[in-house]
């Protein structure tokens, strides 16, 4: 007993000093965020020591922070939809109807899985700018609809519902979409927020593919108008802090309130390899 | 069947036109020396990939890509592996350090480059603790091989908590009963961790390095804003590059050649990763 509680003791001390570390970073950009720049040049203070709330402002007054979050919550908010209705649609098919190349089809989704972004995001831009998608929401969201990850997490989660339930409401008289809808979709909602949580984090998170298809203010997301931002007042760095710190928040909320929902997620995803 | 392509068809026209298409037609681009705008793709055979083989900025961006891969492979296992043990048995409190360890990973990159650029500037966060102890730090970010380092440090720290998960996740279903026997046996912590956990969690090890090796090659939100590629190609990762030539110079066809020669880099090391791991196999020697 003595001993474990020593081993205990000795873990803390060991996950604080990785903790602080992880945390630092954060710490850090909070304090700066709220200096006067003659302070982000002679303050090393980790905690902060000023509370120029004004900041703030500035930083969102300097750049149009407005229209970028805008953006990026509009953005966000498609490809969320996207992914849950034309990823779950497509799950149920792969789960339990029957069709020709049914395992050919789903093979060739995880082989597309495997292929960097990199390889397809230039003839994807290519596409897109030749129906005329550059700086539009429809370029920033309808390539990006679909994802076969979403498919391959919701396609095991129906998987596991038993197929007895469906049979019964079969002979009930219940249709196929009458049976997603009804059956399929109410019992699987934890595996839905799960997938919500990635792919909001995902697309807010975004930064190559919104960087190539926008180029005005008033199409940039969030992430691109803060490098940008970063680009222009590279040195204020109590700004950028401000800046950057209202872009972090909402993932990092969406992270407190739904971590169970997505470490249950890479939990899956980990196990099935 | 009918209602199957009802179930089917929105994703898979998505995914179809812009997936599956684009890879097809990237195969292709890669062969000519298509500008990105001009109708006419003129069909140059392999010689992109031959003027590849020749490219100075092409090898040395080869070479910090490999480093950078190296690094992060070897530590991202190593910080993975560590905070995964530590959190294994019930602690009080371990759900909070779950979530403090998991924060760099919800956090965008560009935030974090951000951030971090910051903290390793001269006036920054990392000189002036340094200066508190008496040393005068250097200009992190000026340096090819510091700058290096700490873009695979920056790159460690955002994934620390996705790999701990991971690890976390195969330590769990672990089989009890083979550690308790060793433990009676008088096995030490530290033998019981080299000699079964660490075989035992083999193929989350071959995982966290595909994942690992994946997100160095394909690295480029974090080094665009930490570095931008230099100090003097010092990081110019295969990103970068690609970017460069694809949409800062308009050569599509080159740029695409970067992009496959990459996809064949990070097949053909995953291929001599299973091999050596044994085909993905767990083993208790």
């Amino acid at each position: 007993m003595k001993q474990s509680t020593a081993s205990a003791l000795g873990r803390h001390a060991l996950l604080i000093a990785g903790a602080s570390i992880v945390v630092t970073p954060f710490l850090w950009m909070f304090t700066t965020s709220l200096q006067s720049r003659a302070e982000t040049y002679s303050n090393g203070s980790i905690l902060p020591t000023s509370w120029h709330w004004e900041n703030y402002a500035v930083a969102w007054e300097a750049a149009p922070f407005g229209q970028y979050y805008l953006n990026s919550l509009v953005m966000a908010a498609g490809i969320v939809s996207g992914h849950l209705i034309l990823d779950a649609l497509a799950a149920y098919a792969f789960a339990r109807l029957r069709f020709p190349l049914k395992d050919a089809i789903f093979l060739v989704l995880l082989a597309a899985l495997m292929i960097p972004t990199f390889v397809t995001i230039i003839p994807a831009y290519s596409l897109v700018a030749s129906f005329g998608w550059i700086d539009t929401y429809w370029g920033l969201i309808v390539p990006r609809l679909a994802d076969v990850f979403g498919i391959i997490l919701l396609r095991q989660y129906f998987a596991s519902i038993p197929g007895e339930l469906e049979e019964a409401a079969l002979i009930d008289g219940l249709t196929r979409a009458g049976i997603f809808f009804r059956i399929m979709v109410p019992l699987s909602l934890p595996a839905f927020a799960t997938l919500g949580i990635f792919s909001f984090l995902f697309a807010w998170n975004d930064f190559l593919w919104p960087l190539l298809v926008t180029n005005s203010d008033e199409l940039r997301t969030i992430q691109i108008g803060l490098s940008a931002f970063q680009g222009r007042y590279g040195t204020s760095w109590n700004y950028l802090m401000a800046g950057t710190l209202t872009a972090t928040l909402p993932s990092i909320i969406v992270f407190m309130f739904f971590q169970r929902a997505l470490i249950r997620g890479i939990a899956a995803s980990g196990l099935k390899d | 069947m009918i209602t199957a392509i009802a179930f089917l068809t929105p994703a898979l026209v998505v995914l179809g036109v812009f997936v599956i298409y684009p890879i097809i037609s990237a195969g292709y681009i890669s062969l000519t020396s298509w500008n990105g705008f001009s109708p006419v793709k003129d069909f140059i055979g392999f010689d992109n990939y031959a003027r590849l083989a020749q490219d100075p900025e092409f090898w040395n961006s080869l070479l910090v890509t490999s480093i950078y891969a190296a690094g992060v492979c070897v530590l991202s296992v190593a910080s993975g592996l560590v905070v995964a043990l530590l959190l294994d048995a019930p602690l009080r409190g371990r759900g909070f350090y779950r979530g403090v360890f998991f924060l760099p990973a919800v956090t965008s990159s560009v935030a974090a480059a951000i951030v971090w650029r910051y903290m390793l500037d001269p006036s920054g966060f990392v000189n002036t603790v340094l200066e508190g102890v008496g040393i005068q730090g250097p200009d992190w970010l000026q340096d090819r091989w510091l700058a290096l380092g700490a873009l695979t440090l920056l790159t460690v720290w955002k994934n620390v908590g996705f790999n701990a998960i991971l690890y976390l996740t195969a330590l769990q279903a672990l089989p009890e009963g083979v550690f308790e026997a060793a433990q009676i046996d008088g096995a030490s912590f530290a033998q019981r961790v080299r000699h079964m956990t660490v075989p035992l969690l083999k193929p989350m090890t071959f995982f966290v390095i595909v994942q690992a090796l994946i997100t160095s090659f394909q690295s480029f939100d974090l080094v665009y804003v930490l570095t931008g590629g230099g100090p003097q190609g010092g990081t110019e990762v295969l990103g970068m590059i690609m970017y460069r030539e694809a949409f800062r110079l308009s050569d599509f066809g080159y740029g695409t050649a970067i992009a496959f020669v990459t996809l064949f880099l990070v097949l053909g090391v995953t291929l001599v990763n299973w091999r050596a791991s044994g085909s993905g196999k767990s083993s208790l020697r």
